[in-house]
């Protein structure tokens, strides 16, 4: 095994990455479950680049699902609350004008 | 000797606890509210505000003097302030109010929010809040302590640029049709729309270093404010199930169908 920091790097991107994936919008992806077995995959690696591999990966697996959570929250939120909405203060119904004419 | 800034900013952002943006929302069976035993989180708007303000402070740095949330609600509403302090503010205020009280409306929030500003020592010259809740979509809160304070506000901001020597701030709004561009000069009330800014995910690290930040407890009653609803709640309801379409087999039948409808002239 790899010395202390590095031991201490890797169980805080697994701590990170345990907490993101409760947040994981898609109930039948195991999210734990796959995260548990890469780590345990990589337990006995010895090089310092292979290390260094790995904890790279785990941290870019970190930022595309922090991407996909910000993603889907703006999406959603902008098909809610749209831009030329109809209920916006500003929208006069009695007209038959068209804004463009 | 290091020149003194000319003044140093206090900024407030008061955010929701609301429920979740992703859950799925139930009409309780006696049609008077909605299942409320779901997840709840942050109102997404005021996390655009409270990532605002921490991007303020990594601008201006020491100009930018304090950070304070405040949340009016519930015991659990304290995750909220804590997710807030975990994203860069400095400290919390947490008006409770029981589990069982009703939900408080945008005036009696405002008013609040009006006692805290006199009650801070240091005084506040920016709040920065969501335009809207996700859960009643009043979007009147900012708007209505403006009016009770008596201060300039920039309301549905898609840019912020705050001067603390001249004391203004320079305010992108989107309005209908556009962009419009206003100048304030502070204290300044700014609700945050939606393409202000991308908040973050708070860190496990900032979640820690939050635990050590404080939250102070404040009760309606040392305010000196009534939070009692002006409004009842008559009934809530799902909105119509979709029709289907129907379908025609020529044009003719689909111009017939129109004028039915009385979407052509029967001319």
């Amino acid at each position: 095994m790899a010395d202390k920091a590095t031991r201490l790097r890797v169980l805080a991107l697994y701590k990170e990455l345990h907490r993101l994936g409760r947040d994981y919008p898609d109930p039948s992806y195991n999210f734990h479950g796959k995260l548990r077995g890469l780590f345990e995959k990589n337990r006995n690696l010895q090089h310092k680049e292979e290390i260094e591999r790995a904890i790279k990966l785990g941290e870019y697996i970190r930022n595309e699902t922090l991407a996909l959570y910000s993603l889907r929250k703006y999406r959603h939120l902008k098909r809610m609350y749209p831009q030329d909405s109809f209920s916006d203060p500003f929208h006069d119904d009695t007209t038959n004008t068209h804004p463009k004419a | 000797m290091r020149p003194t800034p000319a003044r140093l900013l206090n900024i407030l952002v008061p955010v929701k606890r609301t429920i979740d943006y992703a859950v799925k929302i139930r009409v309780n069976p006696d049609q008077k509210g909605v299942d409320l035993n779901v997840k709840h989180s942050m109102n997404p708007f005021d996390e655009i505000a409270v990532e605002e303000a921490v991007r303020l402070r990594e601008k201006l740095k020491d100009e930018i003097k304090s950070i304070k949330v405040v949340t009016i609600g519930p015991p659990k509403s304290i995750e909220t302030l804590r997710t807030a302090l975990a994203m860069g503010a400095d400290s919390a205020i947490h008006v409770e109010i029981p589990d069982s009280a009703p939900a408080p409306e945008p005036l009696g929030v405002a008013k609040a929010l009006r006692a805290l500003i006199e009650k801070q020592k240091d005084g506040v010259d920016l709040v920065i809040m969501g335009k809207q809740a996700i859960d009643d979509d009043a979007g009147q809160t900012g708007q209505m302590l403006a009016g009770l304070m008596n201060w300039p506000q920039a309301t549905f901001a898609s840019k912020l640029v705050v001067d603390p020597a001249t004391k203004e701030a320079n305010v992108t709004q989107e309005i209908d049709g556009g962009l419009q561009e206003v100048k304030a000069k502070l204290p300044l009330i700014v609700t945050t729309d939606l393409r202000l800014n991308e908040p973050r995910y708070a860190s496990l690290p900032n979640i820690m270093k939050a635990k050590k930040k404080p939250i102070e407890k404040v009760s309606p009653a040392d305010l000196g404010i009534d939070l009692t609803p002006r409004l009842e709640t008559i009934k809530v309801a799902e909105p119509p199930k979709r029709q289907g379409g129907g379908k025609v087999e020529s044009v003719d039948e689909l111009v017939a169908k129109l004028k039915e409808a009385g979407f052509l002239s029967k001319s």
